[in-house]
């Protein structure tokens, strides 16, 4: 997991390596501070050398700290630059990532969950970055040189290291390994306490409707007290930390100051090394305590690792390395060669059933059907929005999978169900058709989609600003603008998936007549739950439950087809 | 949704850092509140002081030992070099040690107690906090909804409430603890030499400084960062979003352009912000070592004068090393307690909100009717219902029949844009009543006033002639089913979110409920058929399922009064014809509200009201407004775009 992360350092490894490296300056000069100190006790106080030494050693004492100052602070904007550049590096492979997605793979995540991944997830990594850049290295150097330099001042007392050391290690790791899953059970707790929440406020309506604020409160009052006992659970553990560490911290200096006493009696040692001495043990115990805050720190972080790293390695299911890249759609002509399509790709939940079907270039095709009939599903994967799950479909005589992704929906444009607008001026949003489209163009494509007309009212025109989402244009206005858009692509296939629902009837006939005119050559198919919207096609074809279950006109249809007759019927009772 | 659940965690967390230099606005108040949610363990909490003053104080009185110790150990070494018999006891400082190692011992005991207590009374502080904000929730008015988005009152129980746990289970404690530390570190300073004191407060000041200049770097420009980030979230929000459109014009390139320049902006704002955060630990530590290097020098000087002993210069340095910590951790501990504060005020906020007003005193209840023929109070379900209406003299039993009488209601949601004008319309017990019109014509409001979701500020409803706002609104709502457009279900099986309509409803009647409303069909094509639990708001079925599911919801219910706010949208027609029977059945003697966008809905409604800007502009049946040739035969024709 982190040799995946680590090459998103790249362009910055040099100053996360120089920030390490400036660490371990500042340690060893931090580390050598007592070490002179000792020489002031001895030779300056309990010596003879007097003042001289004692000045001496004092600048030399500053200097270090000085030194230690510069290189800390060094170290430290190093490995914040460091971190924020791998956490550049690391937005932009998920964003990229995300560009890459196929539908199915966008299916997959929800867009917030996307939006976190992207900048919590990241920032966690962040931080865990420049903690492994910094103190990561700095714990570990400062407990050898630190077991170093108390080694060198008595070699004898080096024994309470040879208890403290490994007592402490010990229970660290039986305190992290003891508290880890009890966390985890904790967090999963807490989400789900919140997830209830939220349902709770998405459902507000409901709760209140039917007067349950009370069994709301008892379902969250449980979650509530499941979070706070899982919590007590996994604290409790925890707390142990300080008081081992103290304890461990505590008898060490008892023993030190023991065999040190023994040992200044003995007239092996003086007291300034005593005092230099306890000051190690503090650097060295304190430096465990550090690793083992970074060691639950990166488990935490973990969890943002593994969701990163999710979208990182998610399989791009539609890819186009196989492509010819020469190969643009020619013509507008669809065959649909005993295609089955599942969207969990199994073969026994199929969403459509061996579906045979040819359309001519410049025939327009109508789709009714009832709701989950696959009417969406059928036309998605003819831009390769889904690859099929068997069979195969041919557009302009070519396996769609023959096309580069961007020749082939360059070829087809697709009005969504679900459609968008993004923040920007209508302009912006209809060259997303077509990049060099000129004024005339668009105001061309907005006449057919019966949008000009509304667009024009409003005061600054094609300028208008949309919101996010297009919020400021009503969802009619919204759909002929999204038709436009797609008219811009000048497509040979024109997919238009239930994209005039709020449109009104006249409108919506006004479109598809614009449509027959002045692009005849495209082949056009409409998904419809109005049958007035289908009526005039060449051919419509009824499906069900993911077949087919009859083609033809409306008249034939209306002679042959009992669901057709029976949707018909159901949008023409009682009109006069 | 993989990770889905996680993320709600995880946006807490970039609340915290978010929340980084907020600022509560009334700071003694919301910190005099958030202590007494603390003050119901006012014993335990003197047992934490208590066990933090030991723990601190042990560390003191510990390496103040250090004097006595090494001052012993050196005059024995001068009676060794002066005397050569004299025999040197190590047992002199067994003593001083004895006294070190049982302080230490207390000071160990004390600091468990104290983490000890302190996670009961977080984690119990945080359950009651929660609880309570969630009970108060429960009973606000749908304005209040209306009025925030669900992440903002989300941030409430995730980054406000963490940002409060932080600080009651860490910041408090330290507080508390580095404030005593300081001051007995210091105080035994002064007793073993006031002379180097002075150095401490020097470097004292300069540390202060230090922290004062680096907090307010970094405040100004996390503002700034927190603006980028911002700027970013809404990008991929917007992107993610419209990402299959991004696909399908195969826009990909353009707008990972656009990104790039968003997050080097993200990139370089951070940069600012956490050099500035990130060297006040290097430059704290370092001042400490620069303090003892000093401190050390000008001892020895002051040693080699006389000034002091060894001993005392020992347990100095010791102290000049601890001096450092208490003064990061309060200036960091000054910080997240000022953001814990804000949340605090947030939360608070909530629990002090008015809840929905209810001063209505009529109640619904269950009633048969006695030989004579007159109303009964009784204690199980009978097919009829009554309002119990006290009165001065007793209490009288009106029967619930379904009767809505709206009386020149005028409406205004903000007090300044008039939804609805004088509008009036009754509803006979058992009648369709039809609400037709485009967005924003007011055909909703007028059901939020029915169930009182919103209360009548002009003219009145009348509910079986009582006026409604003296019918308890639990008792209101509970006599009648809402089946609302955007249907939500909730995190369960099949089976409980039927009976969600009705809490003590048998599998039977559930079972039936959802026969009515043609769901049964998909329900038993389900993997585990009625125990299938459905995922986060449904996830795992169509719009339309979804609505079948509200509808059987309704039915199971069984009110007097039933509300369709575009029930059957999503529902195609054909389908929707399927369901027609069972939808006439469940209407069958209830008055019904529907609210459709589709008028083949609502054709046999026995009155249609045509609602536009707020007032009715046809109403009839729906022979007789297609006889008008006005706006419902615009509508119903097409010849007008709904929306």
């Amino acid at each position: 997991m982190i040799k995946q992360l680590i090459k998103y350092a790249k362009g910055y490894g040099v100053r996360a390596v120089f920030a390490s490296l400036a660490i371990i300056v500042e340690v060893l000069l931090e580390v050598f501070i007592p070490f002179v100190m000792k020489d002031v006790i001895n030779q300056g106080i309990l010596g003879d050398a007097g003042m001289t030494i004692v000045i001496q050693k004092g600048l030399l004492m500053v200097g270090l700290a000085l030194a230690s100052l510069f290189f800390g602070v060094l170290s430290a904007r190093l490995s914040v630059v460091a971190s924020a550049g791998f956490a550049k590096n690391l937005r932009q492979a998920i964003f990229y990532k995300i560009q890459d997605f196929s539908f199915a793979n966008i299916d997959r995540f929800s867009s917030a969950s996307l939006i976190t991944r992207s900048t919590t997830d990241v920032t966690n990594l962040q931080m865990a970055f420049m903690m492994g850049v910094r103190m990561l290295v700095r714990a570990p150097v400062m407990l050898v040189a630190a077991t170093i330099m108390a080694i060198k001042i008595s070699s004898d007392m080096g024994i309470v290291f040879a208890f403290g050391l490994p007592v402490l290690s010990i229970t660290m790791v039986i305190i992290s390994v003891t508290a880890f899953p009890r966390f985890k059970t904790m967090f999963t707790k807490y989400d789900n306490m919140n997830a209830r929440v939220q349902e709770n406020l998405i459902g507000m309506r409901v709760v209140k409707a039917y007067v349950r604020e009370g069994h709301e409160e008892k379902i969250f009052d449980d979650a509530a007290q499941g979070v706070m006992d899982a919590q007590v659970r996994a604290e409790k553990i925890v707390i142990w930390n300080m008081p081992v560490a103290n304890f461990t911290l505590y008898a060490c200096m008892i023993a030190t100051c023991y065999i040190g006493g023994q040992n200044i009696l003995a007239g092996s040692m003086l007291t300034g090394d005593l005092m230099s001495f306890i000051s190690y043990i503090a650097q060295i115990l304190s430096s465990i305590m550090m690793i083992t805050m970074i060691f639950i720190n990166f488990v935490m972080s973990r969890a943002s690792a593994s969701r990163v790293i999710e979208v990182l390695n998610e399989k791009i299911d539609i890819t186009d390395s196989e492509a010819d890249r020469d190969l643009k759609v020619e013509d507008g002509s669809i065959e649909f060669d005993n295609v089955s399509f599942s969207y969990a790709k199994d073969g026994n939940n199929l969403t459509l059933k061996n579906i045979n079907l040819s359309i001519k270039s410049g025939e327009t095709i109508g789709i009714i059907g009832g709701t989950g009939s696959a009417k969406s599903s059928l036309v998605q994967l003819i831009p390769r929005l889904y690859d099929v799950y068997d069979g195969s479909i041919k557009v302009g005589g070519h396996d769609v999978r023959e096309y580069t992704l961007e020749n082939l929906r360059d070829g087809i444009s697709m009005v969504l169900q679900k459609n968008v607008l993004f923040s920007g001026t209508i302009k912006d949003n209809l060259r997303w058709g077509d990049n060099d489209a000129s004024d005339e163009e668009i105001r061309e494509a907005c006449k057919s989609a019966q949008a000009d007309n509304f667009i024009t009212s409003f005061p600054d025109r094609y300028d208008t600003e949309l919101g996010q989402g297009g919020v400021n244009v009503s969802g009619g206005q919204k759909q002929r603008l999204c038709i436009a858009r797609a008219l811009l692509k000048k497509p040979k296939v024109m997919i238009l998936d239930d994209s005039t629902s709020a449109v009104d009837t006249a409108t919506d006939a006004r479109i598809r007549e614009e449509f027959k005119k002045h692009h005849g050559g495209t082949t056009t198919i409409i998904i419809a739950q109005r049958i007035s919207s289908v009526i005039d096609a060449d051919r419509i074809i009824v499906m069900n439950d993911g077949e087919i279950d009859g083609i033809g006109t409306h008249r034939e249809l209306m002679e042959s087809n009992e669901i057709y007759r029976q949707v018909y019927n159901s949008q023409q009772k009682g009109v006069a | 949704m993989a990770g889905k659940n996680h993320d709600r965690r995880q946006s807490g967390q970039e609340g915290r850092d978010a929340n980084r230099f907020r600022r509560p606005k009334n700071t003694k108040k919301t910190l005099g509140r958030m202590m007494s949610y603390l003050g119901k363990y006012k014993f335990r909490l003197i047992l934490v002081v208590l066990g933090i003053a030991l723990s601190a104080g042990s560390n003191v009185l510990g390496t103040y030992m250090l004097k006595p110790i090494v001052n012993t150990l050196e005059e024995m070494v001068r009676m060794i070099g002066t005397d050569a018999s004299y025999v040197p006891q190590i047992s002199a400082i067994v003593k001083y040690l004895v006294i070190m190692g049982a302080g230490y011992l207390v000071g160990i005991l004390g600091l468990y107690m104290y983490n000890r207590i302190m996670v009961t009374i977080s984690t119990d502080t945080l359950y009651r906090l929660r609880k309570d904000m969630f009970e108060r929730m429960q009973k606000l008015p749908i304005k209040f909804f209306d009025t925030r988005t669900n992440g903002e009152i989300m941030s409430r129980y995730t980054n406000d409430i963490d940002a409060m746990r932080e600080m009651i289970s860490q910041g408090i404690p330290q507080l508390i603890n580095s404030s005593i530390r300081l001051i007995a570190v210091f105080a035994m300073m002064i007793v073993i030499s006031p002379l180097l004191t002075l150095i401490t407060v020097a470097v004292l000041a300069i540390m202060l400084l230090v922290v004062r200049t680096l907090t307010a770097k970094s405040k100004f420009f996390f503002s700034k960062r927190q603006k980028a980030i911002g700027q970013m979230n809404g990008y991929i929000e917007e992107m993610t979003e419209g990402q299959k459109v991004v696909k399908v014009f195969c826009h990909e390139d353009e707008v990972k352009t656009g990104f790039d320049v968003i997050n080097k902006e993200v990139m370089d704002t951070t940069v600012s912000a956490n050099t500035w955060s990130s060297i006040l630990m290097p430059i704290m530590g370092n001042l400490s070592h620069l303090h003892y290097a000093i401190t050390a020098t000008a001892g020895a000087a002051m040693a080699i004068g006389g000034l002091i002993d060894i001993g005392s210069l020992a347990s100095f340095l010791q102290y000049s090393r601890n001096f450092s910590m208490p003064i990061t951790q309060l200036s960091q501990q000054f910080t997240s307690a000022m953001s814990a504060l804000a949340g605090a005020e947030r939360v608070f906020e909530i629990m002090d909100t008015e809840p929905e007003v209810d001063e209505g005193d009529v109640t619904l209840t269950y009633a048969c009717r006695n030989a004579n023929g007159e109303l009964m109070e009784s204690d199980h379900k009978t097919g009829i219902w009554a309002w119990r209406v006290p009165e001065e003299n007793g209490v009288k039993l009106i029967e619930c029949r379904g009767a809505v009488n709206v009386n020149e209601v005028t409406f205004s949601y903000d007090g300044e844009k008039t939804v609805l004008h004088n509008v009036s319309f009754y509803a006979k017990p058992g009648q369709k009543i039809a609400l037709v019109g485009s967005t924003g014509a007011g055909k909703t409001t007028i059901t939020n006033l029915i169930n009182r979701f919103y209360d009548v500020q002009e003219g009145e409803i009348l509910y079986d002639s009582i006026p409604i706002k003296r019918i308890r609104k639990s008792e209101l709502r509970r006599s009648m089913s809402m089946v609302l457009q955007d249907t939500h279900l909730f995190t369960g099986s099949v089976m409980e979110n039927i009976r969600y309509g009705r809490l003590d409803a048998t599998d039977e009647e559930v079972i039936a409920a959802a026969k009515l409303a043609n769901a049964d069909f998909f329900i038993t094509h389900l993997p585990q058929g009625y125990n299938t639990v459905l995922t986060a708001d449904g996830a795992n079925l169509s719009q339309g399922q979804k609505q079948l599911l509200a509808i059987a919801r309704a039915a199971v219910a069984d009110p007097p009064v039933l509300v369709l706010d575009e029930a059957t949208s999503s529902i195609d027609t054909r389908t929707e014809l399927l369901i027609e029977r069972g939808m006439d059945s469940l209407m069958q003697d209830r008055t019904v509200f529907v609210i459709a966008h589709r008028l083949s809905t609502v054709r046999n409604a026995d009155a249609i009201m045509v609602l536009e800007n707020g007032e009715i502009i046809e109403r009839g049946d729906h022979d007789s407004l297609l006889g008008q040739k006005g706006k419902y035969y615009q509508l119903y024709t097409g010849m007008f775009e709904l929306n």
